[in-house]
This record gives structure tokens, sequence and C-alpha cells, in this order.
């Protein structure tokens, strides 16, 4: 299975065989590689145990929205029509809709940095929203908003919430993986992207 | 109810940046050394990795630590052909001081630190930000960096052309993204995960 996907960060960032961004991604293979390994780990898991596979594409394509990524979003939006509830995507798209400010914000400990805190917004689903997602889904999204915005506001009471909405220690981490491995994936599709642009119109 | 966070009281938790080596504590176990299988290992990649309650809280998850694992080492490690060294560094450390990840940017300002030795440069970044003059060169870096960083992402083209300016050429600058794009990764994980302990 894993043979047949593309590579994610060529597909979304469009670097096209042969071109100078290839060339520049294939004196890095092993990154090339181990970026998709990620990718493939997260998303055909071995063990679905304590994260589903809807939970995890539900919760990238959040992300993905989140960043105002659009390609990402799609590409998380189609896998999750393929393994979720259909209505899952609406009310995902609507979640996205009112959770948009701009990071990284938040507080720092009390100090010489409290100079620096940058109040924003705490996300908390709609009530819509909640009776849709469930509890458990509810709870990944506002932990997926804290984690993409505002994480140095991080305390253990958010990794509380997600044990009470009945995540396990091991989603906990397959969680946060995933969120901030999406962090990652986007910002390297975008960067190389405006590279490719780039190197495209110098040699214009 | 079987599983809790396990967060104890940081003391005198650092407040501030540091180059100096701070520590860092889970909020939620980790699993114990004696629990670690074949698989885990293979997970943590390195051995030596089970010392630290970091990898083997993450090692719950032990294919997705061992991908990333290995592509931290390749962003970072592989410097026969690329940015050097300092200059990953450099670019980790700027989106961990943007970021506010104290306990990353301590880890990384000191290998930006060791591999430049620019230390004063290095230290004006934690001191006064992202804004600090550090030379043309790490300013574009820096800046590209924190473009980067930003949610959603502000990178654009007059960050490829102030880093072409500065001499880094499509290698280069494809490494600037990878140390950027990375540290949000380990950012979030190390922000969100436990917090930092003084150093001892």
């Amino acid at each position: 299975m894993s043979i047949s996907t593309p590579d994610v960060i060529d597909l979304l960032a469009g670097v096209k065989p042969g071109s100078a961004l290839d060339g520049v991604r294939a004196q890095r293979p092993q990154t090339r590689e181990q970026a998709q390994q990620s990718y493939l780990a997260l998303f055909q898991p071995s063990d679905i145990t304590d994260v589903s596979q809807e939970e995890r594409h539900a919760v990238a394509n959040f992300v993905a929205g989140l960043h105002r990524h659009s390609d990402a979003f799609e590409f998380y939006a189609a896998a999750l029509e393929e393994t979720g509830d259909p209505r899952l995507l609406e009310t995902l798209k609507a979640e996205v809709g009112a959770a948009l400010p701009a990071g990284p914000y938040g507080h720092y400990p009390a100090g010489p940095l409290t100079a620096e805190d940058q109040p924003g917004p705490t996300f908390r689903v709609s009530d819509a929203g909640r009776e849709a997602l469930g509890s458990r889904l509810t709870a990944a999204f506002e932990h997926a908003h804290l984690l993409v915005f505002h994480p140095r506001d991080a305390r253990p009471e958010a990794l509380q919430a997600l044990f009470d909405a009945g995540w396990t220690a091991t989603g906990v981490v397959t969680l946060s993986q995933l969120v901030s491995f999406v962090a990652f994936q986007v910002r390297v599709i975008a960067g190389l992207a405006v590279l490719a642009s780039a190197t495209k119109r110098a040699a214009a | 109810m079987t599983e809790n966070t396990i967060a104890v009281p940081v003391h005198n938790a650092p407040a501030a940046f540091t180059r100096e080596e701070i520590g860092w504590t889970p909020w939620i176990d980790p699993l114990s050394e004696s629990e670690l299988t074949d698989r885990h290992y293979a997970g943590l990649v390195e051995e030596a990795r089970a010392k630290s309650a970091y990898f083997r809280l993450l090692v719950r998850d032990p294919e997705v630590l061992e991908a990333r694992t290995k592509l931290d080492k390749d962003i970072f490690y592989n410097t026969r052909s690329g940015l050097p060294r300092a200059e990953r560094e450099l670019a980790a450390t700027a989106a961990s001081r943007f970021n506010g990840c104290i306990y990353c940017a301590s880890v990384h300002s000191r290998f930006a630190s060791h591999h430049s030795k620019r230390k004063q440069d290095v230290q004006r970044l934690l001191d006064d930000g992202i804004e600090a003059d550090l030379g043309e060169r790490w300013n574009a870096i820096v800046a590209a960096s924190v473009a980067l960083t930003a949610t959603p992402t502000a990178f654009d083209h007059s960050h490829v052309e102030r880093l072409s300016a500065a001499g880094l050429d499509e290698l280069e600058i494809a490494d600037v993204i990878h140390g950027a794009a990375f540290f949000n990764w380990a950012n979030r994980l190390m922000l969100t995960l436990g917090e930092p302990t003084p150093a001892k």
C-alpha cells in the first residue's frame, strides 16, 4: 500500500520530476524518505488501538485548515471523506472558520519574558460542533488549536482534558506527533513551493 | 481512571532564554526502561536515547519516533553539502525563540554557538529576540525562519531573494526551510508534553 502512496511533500509543493527543486530534494534522500515515512507512520499506521483512522485524518484536516493551507486542507479532506462520516467534514469546516487567529502567541513563565506575553484566544468547539464531533474529537481539536497557535500556553491541565475525554497516554503522544508533524509538513510544502517559483522566475 | 497526568510542580523553572544546560520533565508517564521491547529500541534509533524521559515518552508510538529521529538527524547532521551546521542550528534557534520554547532554544543555541564560534551573536538572539542585528547573512536566515514559523506562514519570495543575496544557493535555502520547519514540530512537542527544569 505504501509503495503506491505518492510523496506527499512533492505532490503538494508541486515538485515536478526533473525540475531544479527535484534535484535539490534528491540531494537529501534521507530527509525525503523519512518525511514520507513519518507521514505513513501517522496515516497508514500498523496499530490503531489508541487513535482511529478517522480521528487521524480529521485532526490533520483541521490542522491544515488552521494553517490556511488550501492544498494540504484538500489533501486531508479527501482522505477524511474516504474514512469518515461525510457530515464530519462540514462540521470541521465550520469549526476551522471559527478558529483563525495568527500565531504564535501566548504567555511565558512569570519573569523577564512577561513583557513579551501576547494574549490570544483559547479555542472551544461550538455546542453544535461538540454534538457532531463527540467528546474525543472535540478535545482533540481544542488541543490541536493550542499546539498550532499558542503552544507556550500549554499546561498539564490541557493533557488532563484529553484523558477526561477518553484519550490514553499513548493516544496523546500520537495526537501530539500528528499535529506537530502537519505543522512541519505544511511549512516544508509552503517553503519549497516558494523556492520552486522563485527559481523559475530567476530562470525566466 | 487508570492514567493521569503525572505533572509535579517544577521549582525555579527557567523563565528566560539561556544557553545553560537546563533539563526537561514530562507531564505524562514515559515508558520505563524495563518496559522497552525491540520494537521500542527500533523507534529510539540509538540505544542511549532510552536514558531520556522525552524519548521514552515519544517511544509510546515507536514508528513515528523512528522516522522523526532519522529525519532530524539528516536535516541537522548531514553536512557533506549545503548549509553549515551552525546555520541550521541558527534556524532551529530562531524558530524556537519565536515560538517561545525555552528548552529547545537552550539546546540549539548552544549548538549554534559551538559550531559558529559566535557566542555573542547567538546570545543576542536569545536576549533581544528575533529583531536582533546579527549581520546580514544571519539576519536573513533568522527572518526566513521566523516567517516560516508564523501561522499562517509568511514566507515569500522576498525571503528567498534575501537569502540568495546573502550567498545561499537553493540547497542551502532548502536547508533553512527544513531546519525551521522541523523545529515547528519539535517546539510543539517540548512545549505541550512537559516543561523545562533548572540547570543542575
